[in-house]
């Protein structure tokens, strides 16, 4: 069981929350420049870190606000939370690119 | 917009959402009132608020209100026996206020005006359930992955969670003394998990006779009989 720090609430039951996969991942600017192959990508492929990834999640039963969590998947442990806002400098958090194993 | 008033209306077609199970929230509250209460407090005059904070929006309508709008997870603004805020969100409120304040809902919606906000009349959307004495911290935590204790959640305090799988909203209004307001339609689902829970405290002990109380093992045949009552009761209930 995991306790997810909320930005909002504080520290939560992991039951209490919705996952919503990879953060930061960006709408296609012109979606229909994509070939089916490309969008499919869009659509689907996700990173697969072994080790720091940035999420986002969903506080169903508490504010149900989303926000992005920054979370080690060998540990399960959150290492920082912040509002869905303003996005990181660079578009992508910093941690996510120190992670091992392929991007996709 | 359609000014359609939950609040209002012929007070006899109003129907509790636990009408059907006051007489047995009542047996719980004469067993051992001290330890454990349960009862309903149906057709409060609920509102729900959107405005952020800072805005012109979120000083009128505390100022409409008479009451500060809490600020943080938990915090609860106002008088729980008159009119109380609740925090849901960083700019997401509930007014709880008795049934004759209905007049609140036009008055805060004259309040924001067209500044961007919401107020919306929710006085159908949840009942409260009331839960009172030394036991019901007890009992909540069975069902609660909220952390109950004085701590971290003292009177005057209100967070939304989990009460088993129903989402509710949990408010303690006093040292023992809770509000739990499910939505409508999770009401008896609610009712009924807390008329289950409390049953250790309100029943004297039936099984195993070894560490049974005393008195309790003197008699064991009228220490079974609400046991067999209660689940008798159970499918009528239920039809």
């Amino acid at each position: 069981m995991m306790l997810i720090p909320c930005p909002h609430c504080g520290p939560r039951n992991e039951t209490e929350f919705a996952y919503g996969g990879q953060a930061h991942v960006s709408y296609p600017e012109d979606p229909h420049a994509l070939d089916d192959a490309a969008w499919a990508r869009h659509l689907f492929y996700r990173e697969n870190p072994k080790g720091l990834f940035a999420e986002r999640w969903v506080h169903s039963a508490g504010c149900r606000r989303w926000f992005n969590a920054v979370r080690n998947t060998i540990t399960y442990e959150v290492q920082s939370v912040e509002p869905i806002g303003p996005r990181p400098p660079g578009g992508r958090p910093a941690e996510s690119t120190t992670s091992e194993g392929g991007h996709a | 917009m359609a000014d359609i008033l939950f609040t209002q209306g012929p007070d006899e077609l109003k129907r509790a959402p636990l009408a059907h199970l006051h007489r047995r929230l009542e047996e719980v509250s004469q067993s051992a009132p001290s330890t454990i209460r349960l009862g309903e407090r149906p057709f409060t005059t609920q509102i729900g608020l959107r405005a952020v904070p800072g805005t012109a929006a979120h000083r009128a309508l505390a100022g409409a209100l008479g009451v500060e709008l809490p600020a943080r997870v938990g915090e609860v603004t106002g008088d729980a026996a008159d009119v109380a805020v609740l925090w849901l969100g960083p700019d997401e409120f509930l007014v709880v206020a008795p049934p004759e304040r209905a007049e609140l809902v036009p008055r805060l919606q004259d309040a924001l005006g067209s500044e961007p906000g919401q107020v919306v009349d929710l006085s159908a959307n949840r009942t409260i359930v009331e839960l009172g004495g030394s036991a019901a911290r007890d009992v909540l935590d069975k069902g609660s992955p909220a952390d109950l204790h004085p701590r971290v959640f003292p009177a005057g305090t209100a967070v939304t969670t989990t009460l088993g799988p129903a989402a509710v909203l949990l408010w303690r209004t006093a040292e023992d003394a809770w509000r739990v307001l499910p939505r409508a339609s999770f009401a008896e689902y609610t009712a009924l998990w807390l008329l289950d829970a409390v049953r250790e405290h309100r029943l004297p002990a039936s099984d195993g006779a070894s560490d049974a109380a005393p008195d309790a093992a003197a008699d064991p045949a009228s220490a079974s009989t609400p046991d067999s009552r209660e689940e008798a009761a159970w499918p009528a209930t239920m039809a």
